[in-house]
């Protein structure tokens, strides 16, 4: 239990509120106190002024009329009710009139203020002094006192209920702090368990595991969605790397095999001094496919790793493009392929690599050399560029035979290529390292149906774009 | 042909050792850039092959250093990190050419030969001669025996290339790097397609052929046709 109330008391809600209402509760005492302080004392000040208008009123009756008809008018007033406390003594201190038979003794041997509340009787009440009074007293010539004095039982009624009702209002705001603390807490807590026994068993290697979610969309909510979302990431990037490395070794693994065949035939070749040597350039030529294979990978995950970003310069897409389609053009004539540049708006000067970038377009030229002939219709591949919503496109379009709808999301992933057969040269990574490029520059990569044929988009982020004059 | 060659891996040192000695060239090799350095220091060099990662003293800051203290000899930086970003860093440590790791042989000689034999400034000289072969940058023009031969802005950089390294083999990189300033591979043949058309205007109606493919290298521009 002490170890519940200890962990209970680590839960930051828990601490705050206790913060809060320690500091309110203070707050809270001060106004009250204050409030009823200066509440008295306005009454206080009403009594007094009220005390010293009589007082003076009934020396006056004093002076004019004599010790009668004073006693006669304290009489009268005596009546009313609600009355103050009149009592009139005599030079040798013996209460001579008013409606007060007892008084706590010395009260009327000092004339002015009380200089504080004394006790005193009423008359009819048996009971002993057991009221109290603040008075002024007045000495008329002949050595005649005058009290006047007002009960102060209101006032300390009030300062009662007003105490009463703060202690009430204290002790609710405490039970009631108390409960929130623990139910909040107790709540928090739960959650924080939860949570933890999730993140154990991810830890333990259970992948489907996510962190609970509540539905109430607070603040764990928040937590354990965003800490779901990158679980998820994690998942999708490891089957990736899985998927990957299978593919590494499958792809890489042909090859080598075909290597290590060509080598023990080579061996064989001895007697014919050219074969051999035809043989071993193959060889070679063989070695320098794998290892191009292995540079695109470290390529593509340095770009996806976006290591390249701190050499982001000014590039012009109009010369970016027409440079590719310079390079590319005689190419394409020669395999009897019309290469065209649609040079539109093309003025646009963008933040980003042009090394990388010229890299994309090119092998996104290369798919579409490869691909897109198709033998009884004349071929043609189109660059251009088209604003979009999104950002600008640099398009690559063919009229070829086109990609599936199926197919093409599992195009852009790495070592997939769509040609079963896989005779055609590649090594399924071309697609991944642009869409790498085009993540690089805050875009993304899509391919799309150009009836017929296939459009490639690389899109560049409008906001990484800026407009050339 | 004087060449230091600083690598520290001793396999791949006897192999480039052996090969440019057949080559007909002169090498003397270092196992580590302290060593290299001091060579470099004391003695004449046409050509520096420098590894970047090497013991005691990388090959970046060797040729800094190298720089530093005055020597210009070309220096061509080998090294493992082919990353665009790790190239510019090699040429701006005072580098004059990059190659990254595993390379052709054929491409090593070929930029050792086109880096070691830099005569001069040929780069900004205003006009090129190679046999009967004639450019003039500030006209833009190509003039073969007298005869005026009109080449595309491209095709001019490039034949202006292949004279400025006449009879030295240059390969398909070598031409993308210089040329059209990528660095990457393209699957397309494109280079063999711009050449063999630049061959078709130089070449076409003469004799000689000057513009010779080299097999399993790359390309030559001969001053004097068939050898």
């Amino acid at each position: 239990m002490l170890a519940r109330i200890r962990s209970l008391l680590r839960v930051t809600a828990v601490r705050l509120s206790i913060i809060y209402t320690i500091i309110f509760g203070l707050l809270a005492v001060g106004i009250v106190a204050y409030m009823t302080g200066a509440t008295v004392n306005v009454l206080r000040s009403q009594f007094e002024e009220s005390i010293n208008q009589e007082i003076v009123g009934l020396s006056r009756i004093y002076r004019n009329s004599g010790l009668r008809s004073l006693i006669g008018v304290l009489e009268r007033r005596s009546r009313r009710p609600g009355a103050n406390l009149y009592v009139v003594t005599n030079p040798s201190g013996e209460i001579i009139a008013g409606n007060v038979p007892r008084l706590e003794p010395g009260i009327m041997n000092r004339t002015g203020w009380s200089r504080r509340s004394f006790r005193y009787s009423r008359y009819g009440d048996g009971s002993d002094g057991n009221h109290r009074a603040v008075a002024r007293v007045l000495e008329v010539p002949s050595g005649i006192r005058i009290l006047v004095g007002r009960d102060i039982g209101e006032l300390e009624e009030f300062r009662e209920v007003v105490g009463r009702a703060f202690k009430l209002a204290i002790g609710t705001m405490l039970a009631l702090g108390i409960l929130t603390w623990f139910f909040v807490g107790r709540r928090a807590l739960k959650r924080i368990d939860q949570v933890s026994k999730s993140s154990v068993r991810i830890m333990g290697g259970d992948r489907s595991e996510r962190l609970p979610v509540s539905g109430t969309g607070d603040e764990f909510d928040r937590l354990s969605e965003n800490l779901n979302h990158m679980l998820d990431r994690i998942n999708r990037l490891d089957d990736g790397l899985k998927q990957m490395s299978d593919n590494i070794a499958h792809d890489l693994k042909t090859p080598i095999t075909r290597l290590r065949n060509k080598a023990d035939n080579a061996l064989t070749l001895t007697d014919n001094p050219e074969a051999q040597a035809d043989a071993l350039e193959e060889i070679i030529s063989d070695c320098d496919q794998i290892v191009k294979t292995f540079d695109a990978l470290l390529m593509i995950s340095r770009v996806e790793s976006g290591s390249q970003v701190a050499r982001m310069g000014e590039v012009d897409i109009h010369e970016l493009l027409t440079d590719v389609f310079e390079l590319y053009e005689a190419a394409a004539e020669e395999q009897g392929i019309d290469l065209k540049l649609e040079a539109g708006k093309l003025g646009r000067i963008i933040r980003g690599n042009r090394e990388l970038l010229s890299q994309a377009l090119s092998n996104l030229i290369d798919n579409a050399l490869k691909y897109a002939i198709v033998s009884d219709q004349s071929a043609t591949i189109t660059l251009a560029t088209e604003q979009r919503d999104s950002g600008l496109g640099i398009i690559v379009s063919d009229n070829g035979p086109g990609i599936t709808a199926e197919d093409r999301t599992r195009a852009t992933e790495r070592f997939v290529r769509l040609d079963k057969s896989r005779n055609k040269a590649g090594n399924g990574l071309g697609l991944s390292l642009v869409k790498a490029v085009a993540e690089l520059h805050n875009g993304n990569l899509f391919l799309e149906d150009n009836n017929p044929g296939l459009k490639v988009v690389l899109l560049v982020d409008r906001e990484e774009a800026m407009a050339n004059g | 042909m004087r060449i230091l060659l600083v690598e520290d891996d001793r396999d791949a040192a006897g192999y480039i050792s052996r090969a440019f000695v057949e080559a007909g060239h002169n090498l003397t090799h270092a196992a580590d850039g302290e060593t290299g350095k001091h060579l470099a220091e004391s003695e004449e060099f046409d050509i520096f092959i420098l590894d970047r990662m090497l013991p005691k003293l990388d090959g970046l800051s060797l040729l800094k250093q190298v720089r530093e203290a005055g020597n210009n000899t070309p220096a061509l930086i080998l090294s493992a990190l082919g990353e665009v970003d790790d190239r510019v860093e090699g040429l701006r440590s005072g580098g004059d050419d990059y190659l990254t790791k595993p390379y052709a042989f054929s491409e090593l000689l070929a930029r050792v030969e086109v880096l070691g034999r830099r005569a001069g400034n040929a780069e900004a000289e205003t006009t090129l001669k190679v046999g009967d072969l004639e450019l003039d940058r500030l006209s833009h023009t190509v003039h073969r025996a007298g005869e005026k031969i009109l080449l595309q802005p491209r095709e001019f950089r490039l034949l202006a290339y292949l004279m400025q390294n006449a009879d030295r083999v240059v390969t398909r990189t070598m031409l993308l790097e210089k040329v059209w300033d990528y660095h990457f591979d393209p699957q397309t043949n494109v280079v063999d397609v711009h050449i063999s058309r630049l061959r078709g205007k130089i070449d076409k109606d003469f004799e000689t052929q000057m513009l010779q493919t080299v097999r399993g290298a790359g390309y030559k521009l001969a001053s004097s046709g068939g050898d």
